[in-house]
């Protein structure tokens, strides 16, 4: 049995089903998102004076990011701009790239959560902190070796350095340690809605860069049976993949730079 | 609803599908698209300048986020020509959203009120 509404628009709704479909998705990924925004609002707001942190990630690898996704957004329209002239060939070169552009956020997205991760605040016994990333080849049994610097307050942490790396390598006896953690999800605040909405986001970016791909490559024969409703399928998954950039264009801005 | 299946409709699908039409679509996205990179480095931009005042920073980062955002929307996602039906639909998203909002911004100017109780 044939699928109704596929291709053709309906009579009373102006469009084809999966557009409507997509559309009501999106409202409701509005709202997921919307939540997380406001609770970033409040908890934004409400911080203490100099209690929230400031460039703690890399703005630069940021930016690079941003770039990667607006040049996706803009492959992914010249893809489906290339089918509806019926040129097969440069759909498929321009969606490539946006599949490559997937890998490549994703990528710099897992360097940054690396970089995160061996990012470590250690409590000394003589009341300094200890900040910086773990250089593992250099750790002993004896003694913590850290590329950093020392803070003698926890709110000389919370400004953070436009130029990240090249920071002297601080050696740390085992014994003068009273406490270390480093800076995942758990560490404060702002680490936990971080991770929290940028993670949210980059499953996103999977689950799209997925869709695209089977629509891509194994879905391709669609096109040869049914070129129409190929292109359909090309404009739903286009419209959540824009949609995915356009979180980031906010998320940018408030997470990285404000 | 009926045009959907008159002869200007059919013109009008089958202007949809022309080269003329597709070159035409091809060179707004490719201008959006160089305006969404300037917009990202006016955004790192404005963060990084010193106005005196640390709201105009936010202000102005998040206005710039917003008419990137007004581009995706309206020319990648085709909202500056969609059909009633969607327009609907987001209405009610855009009132949910603002409601969401507000009440975050209430609870946040009644605090000390929400506590007490």
């Amino acid at each position: 049995m044939e699928i109704p509404y596929a291709v053709k628009p309906r009579p009373d709704t102006g469009l084809y089903n999966a557009k409507l479909g997509i559309w009501l998705f999106l409202a409701s990924e509005v709202m997921l998102f919307g939540g997380l925004f406001s609770s970033y609002i409040l908890l934004r707001v409400n911080a203490e004076e100099g209690a929230w942190p400031h460039h703690w990630l890399n703005i630069w690898l940021g930016m690079t990011n941003t770039f990667v996704l607006i040049f996706s957004s803009v492959t992914v329209v010249l893809g489906w701009a290339s089918l509806k002239m019926g040129q097969f060939k440069r759909y498929k070169f321009f969606q490539g790239i946006t599949l490559l552009c997937a890998l490549t956020f994703l990528g710099i997205k897992s360097v940054e959560y690396r970089d995160k991760f061996m990012h470590y605040e250690v409590h000394l016994k003589d009341g300094r902190i200890a900040d910086g990333h773990l250089q593992p080849a250099e750790t002993t049994d004896k003694t913590l070796v850290l590329e950093g610097r020392f803070a003698a307050s926890h709110a000389e942490l919370m400004e953070g350095s436009l130029h990240h790396g090249g920071e002297p390598v601080i050696e740390i006896p085992r014994d003068q340690i009273v406490s270390m953690e480093n800076y995942g999800p758990w560490h404060n605040t702002y680490t936990a809605l971080y991770f929290t909405l940028t993670g949210l986001h980059a499953l996103h970016v999977v689950g799209g860069a997925i869709v695209i791909f089977a629509i891509w490559g194994p879905l391709a024969k669609v096109w040869e049976q049914d070129p129409e409703r190929y292109t359909n399928r090309v404009e739903v998954s286009g419209l959540f993949w824009h949609f995915v950039d356009l979180i980031w264009i906010f998320l940018f801005p408030v997470l990285y730079l404000l | 609803m009926s045009d959907l299946h008159s002869p200007s409709a059919a013109a009008g699908a089958a202007d949809d599908h022309s080269i003329e039409q597709g070159r035409k679509r091809i060179r707004t996205y490719l201008i959006v698209g160089v305006a969404l990179m300037c917009g990202t480095v006016m955004t790192v931009w404005a963060s990084l300048i010193n106005f005196g005042s640390r709201e105009i920073n936010i202000a102005l980062a998040l206005f710039i986020a917003s008419t990137k955002g007004f581009l995706v929307a309206g020319f990648f996602m085709h909202l500056i020509s969609e059909k009633k039906m969607i327009y609907a639909v987001l209405s009610f998203t855009t009132f949910f959203f603002l409601a969401l909002m507000y009440l975050t911004l209430f609870s946040m100017a009644h605090g000390n009120i929400v506590h007490i109780r």
